[in-house]
Formats: C-alpha cells, sequence, structure tokens
C-alpha cells in the first residue's frame, strides 16, 4: 500500500484553481521533494494531503483512508509561516509537547513514554539546550526547530513539511535534512516542499515539479535531465526566495 | 476593630451563600479566561452576556425558571456565533458584534411591550449575589462542576488548537468540535455568573483576572491557576469590601480586579526594568 494516493485531485480558492488534475503517489520510506515557482500550489497540495482542505474533485488517500479519518495523530503537518501568538505563554518544551496531544486520550497523563520522545525530538533538532526558554525568545531558525521536533515528537506515520529551511542557516538546515534522512531510512514517507534546487540530491528520493499541475516526477537526476525545472530554476533566480505562495 | 467585626459578614446565612457563590463565580470565570485571553475572546463573554438577556425576559414572560431562559438563549448564541464565523467565513467579533446586539434587542423589544414594568429584570444586569437561594446555589455549583469536568476532559485538545489551531487539526484533532465545546462552556459559566455580578460586568470577570495572570506568567498552567486565584480573591474580597462599603457588590469585585490588573502591570514594568539594570550592576 502506498503511503498516499493523490488522484484527479482539484483545489479551488473561489474563482482560483490552485491544483489541477494531480495524481502521484508517496511510497513508505519515500521523500519526495515538490518544487514549483510561487503561487503553484506546493502548500496548497500539503494543505489537501493534510486534511485542512478539501479537494472540489479527485480523491487523497493517506493510508487507504481519507486523511480526516485517520486515527489522531497519523498526520504532522509543519506549515510554511507559523501563524501563532508568539507570546503565548510557552517553553519550547511545551510546544513540543503538544505533538504528543493526539495520541492521548483525557485521562492518560503525559508519562514516560510522552517525555521521552519529547527530549528525543528536541535532541535530534540539537534544540535540548533551549527547551525552557520561551518561544518569544527564538530565533526564527529555532523557531523552525522547534514546530520540527513537535512534529517528530508526535511519531507520526506521514510527516508534511513546507519549506523548512527557508531563513535558516546553513547549520540548521543540515541539522534538519540529517533528522529527515533518518526517519525516511526508518520507514517514515515524507513529502516537502523547497525553493532550493541546489540541494535536493541530498534531501530527496524523488522530485516534483508542480505548477498548479504535475510537471514531471522522478529521481532528481531525471528530472534535472529533463529539464522540467529549468523554467523554475530561472524563475527563483530572478524571484530570489519563493516565501508566502498558498 | 475586634475580630468579631471582622467576621460579622460570615453570620448571615445569605452572605454565606453570597461568599460561596462569589468563590465559584470567581475561580470559573477566571479560569475560563485564560482561553477567552489566548484566543482574543475578549468581546465574547460581553456578547453571550447581553444574549442572554432576551432568555431572562422570555422566560419572565412565560412563567419559567429564568436560568432556563438565560442559558438556552445563550448556548444557542453561542453555538450560533461559532456556526456563522466558521460557515459564513466571517471574522469572529463580526459575527458576536452581530448577534450580540440582535439577541439583546430582543429583550428589550420584549420587555417594551410589557405594560408593567419588570423591576426584578434589573437585577440581572447588575448582578444581585446577596439574593442567592439555596436552590440557585446548587445550580452554580452543579454548574461549576460539570464546566471544571468539561476543562479537565478537553484541556490538550483546547490547550493545542489556543495555541496552533491549524496544526492541530491536521494532527486529528477536531478543532470544529473543540471550538463549539469552548463557546458552550464559555455561555454556561456566564449564566452561572449572572445573578452575582450581573450581565454588565460578567464580562470583566472572564478577562481581567486572567489578563492580570499573563503579566505574571510565561507558562499555560501556572497562568491558568494564578488566574483562578486572582479571580477567587477578587470575587470574595469584594463582596467582603462591598458588605463595609456599602456598595454594590458586583461593582466592588470588578474594580478590585482592576486594581489588581494594575498592580500586575506595575510587577511586570519593575521587573522589566530590574532586569535591564542588573547588567549594569554587575560592571
Amino acid at each position: 500500500m502506498n503511503a498516499v494516493e493523490v488522484r484527479d485531485v482539484v483545489v479551488r480558492y473561489d474563482d482560483f484553481t490552485a491544483l489541477d488534475d494531480v495524481s502521484f503517489d508517496l511510497r513508505e520510506g519515500e521523500a519526495i521533494g515538490i518544487v514549483g515557482p510561487n503561487g503553484s500550489g506546493k502548500s496548497t497540495l500539503l494543505k489537501t494531503i493534510a486534511g485542512l482542505l478539501v479537494p472540489a474533485d479527485g480523491a487523497v488517500a493517506v493510508f487507504g483512508q481519507g486523511p480526516r479519518a485517520l486515527a489522531p495523530g497519523s498526520i504532522a503537518y509543519v506549515p510554511q509561516v507559523e501563524a501563532v501568538d508568539w507570546s503565548f505563554p510557552a517553553t519550547v518544551r511545551d510546544v513540543v509537547s503538544m505533538g504528543r496531544f493526539p495520541r492521548l486520550s483525557p485521562w492518560q497523563v503525559f508519562g514516560k513514554s510522552d517525555r521521552a520522545a519529547v527530549q528525543a525530538a528536541l535532541e535530534a533538532v540539537h534544540m535540548d539546550a533551549l527547551a525552557d526558554r520561551h518561544i518569544a525568545n527564538l530565533s526564527g531558525g529555532q523557531q523552525q526547530r522547534a514546530f520540527v521536533a513537535r512534529a517528530i515528537a508526535q511519531q507520526p506515520r506521514l510527516l508534511l513539511l513546507d519549506e523548512p529551511t527557508t531563513g535558516v542557516d546553513h547549520a540548521t538546515e543540515e541539522a534538519l535534512r540529517t533528522v529527515v534522512r533518518s526517519l525516511v531510512a526508518g520507514g517514515l514517507p515524507v513529502l516537502m516542499t523547497t525553493h532550493d534546487l541546489d540541494r535536493v540530491d541530498a534531501w530527496f528520493d524523488r522530485l516534483l515539479v508542480l505548477d498548479r499541475r504535475v510537471l514531471a516526477l522522478g529521481t532528481p537526476h531525471d528530472v534535472a535531465e529533463s529539464g522540467a525545472y529549468a523554467s523554475i530554476r530561472e524563475h527563483t533566480h530572478v524571484h530570489g526566495h519563493m516565501r508566502h505562495d498558498r | 476593630m475586634n475580630l468579631d467585626a471582622l467576621f460579622a459578614p460570615f453570620h448571615y446565612d445569605f452572605m454565606q451563600r453570597a461568599f460561596v457563590a462569589a468563590l465559584c463565580v470567581g475561580l470559573l470565570c477566571s479560569a475560563m479566561g485564560t482561553y477567552v485571553i489566548l484566543r482574543k475572546l475578549s468581546f465574547i463573554g460581553d456578547g453571550i452576556a447581553h444574549a442572554s438577556f432576551a432568555g431572562i425576559v422570555i422566560a419572565y414572560l412565560r412563567g419559567i425558571d429564568y436560568y432556563v431562559g438565560a442559558a438556552i438563549v445563550a448556548v444557542v448564541t453561542a453555538v450560533g456565533i461559532g456556526f456563522v464565523h466558521r460557515r459564513g467565513k466571517i471574522s469572529l467579533d463580526t459575527t458576536i458584534g452581530v448577534l450580540f446586539t440582535g439577541t439583546f434587542a430582543l429583550g428589550v423589544f420584549l420587555m417594551s411591550r410589557q405594560r408593567s414594568y419588570a423591576v426584578d429584570l434589573q437585577s440581572f444586569l447588575f448582578g444581585d449575589i446577596l439574593s442567592v437561594q439555596r436552590g440557585d446555589l446548587w445550580l452554580v455549583l452543579g454548574l461549576s462542576v460539570a464546566i471544571a469536568l468539561a476543562v479537565i476532559v478537553l484541556f490538550r485538545p483546547l490547550l493545542y488548537t489556543s495555541f496552533d489551531p491549524v496544526v492541530a487539526q491536521a494532527s486529528g484533532i477536531r478543532a470544529g468540535v473543540v471550538e463549539y465545546a469552548l463557546l458552550v462552556m464559555l455561555a454556561l459559566t456566564i449564566i452561572v455568573s449572572l445573578q452575582s455580578v450581573g450581565i454588565i460586568l460578567v464580562a470583566a470577570l472572564l478577562v481581567t483576572p486572567a489578563a492580570a495572570a499573563y503579566q505574571l506568567t510565561s507558562r499555560f498552567a501556572p497562568m491558568m491557576w494564578l488566574s483562578a486565584a486572582f479571580g477567587a480573591f477578587c470575587t470574595v474580597g469584594g463582596l467582603y469590601l462591598s458588605y463595609y462599603l456599602r456598595s454594590s457588590s458586583g461593582a466592588t469585585i470588578v474594580l478590585l480586579a482592576t486594581a489588581l490588573f494594575f498592580v500586575t502591570l506595575g510587577i511586570k514594568w519593575l521587573r522589566a526594568v530590574l532586569a535591564r539594570s542588573r547588567p549594569l550592576a554587575a560592571r
């Protein structure tokens, strides 16, 4: 069984068609990178697979079920721009602990295994030293790592990352890549959007080139050979960082 | 003043009932206030309280229990606010503004068509904690326990969706259900508080103690505990003061809470100043 099956998916925002007839599969233990120009529907695709958006047409199956029908805790999603209130009364550890919440029933205590999962996630992204810091006192890269740690602590069956490397330094990016690759090696399927086309070989098993439609899907090498993202590379360099696309 | 005079307010049955009601209302409103502050729902206490006025008037006209009427209209309005907000994609502010003025106007409209002026409706506007009867007290206690249980059961989903509703929903938490539950819990909290502090002032108890606690804490659970403690202090202390000052209990409670808020704000500023001067002292 594929981890994710996307079939003929169409997503519209009012009159605007954000995704048009998108189909692909994600296998277990595989990382697919989604690249495409600004407004190409990368974030929309992740949100649809996360069950946050409902396709106007077509279907998404995650482990054979609709995303909303899965057991709580199955999907971990790290959005591109965290629209949270940074003055919320919470430390880094508090935020990462939230990753455990979906699995816990109301009467279950936050136990030893939960604390261990939180600690392991903090260490994986090198945030254990900052665990007791208030979230308002973090740099952008540290905030990003805290949210990735929350997703890891959740121990999901599917991980969705929306441009986690935007605005982080090289060391942070390397730390994130190491974590993600080790999770993938352990069998976790990962879907991640990125604008950094130079490092796709090191990150992903396959690459999906998206511009509202699937332009190409294959190994980073094959996709590069096909020239499918030549236009995107140009686009990226002309427009710099592609942030805030939906 | 001797010790007897200090305990004088506690000698009367009606005062004892009032103190128990004040304690419940203080704990409940200010604990729920933590969610009100962090989800930026300050307007909602006002909204639901005003909406419940229509329920009270309808109950008065029909000769049924005021609480039942108020509770039905408050819960319906709260759920209606959630529904219009989610389905209509209209901001929560706007939705509350439209629905609460509408239902409040309905109450005024119905009352204005009565020939005899309903004096006892006044006590719901400004609260009349000294008139709390034994039956009222059981209702306050029962609903308080029910809402406290709901907070325990929904503690983690409420916390997660208050902080990050989108990611919480993606991870399988039903953010919509949690939001409706919170609105119903808020509606019932307001109903419990109506007799004690009244429609006009109940919003203050939902906001001020939690806002004061927010100045002094940087983690969620301590904020909730501190807020509850502040709330209990203000309602019990305010009621006590009002006995000696011969003042309106609802107004005294709210003024004490307001004063407490400015004290915590002062402490926060003082802390910031001290923290800034520390490196200088170390030099």
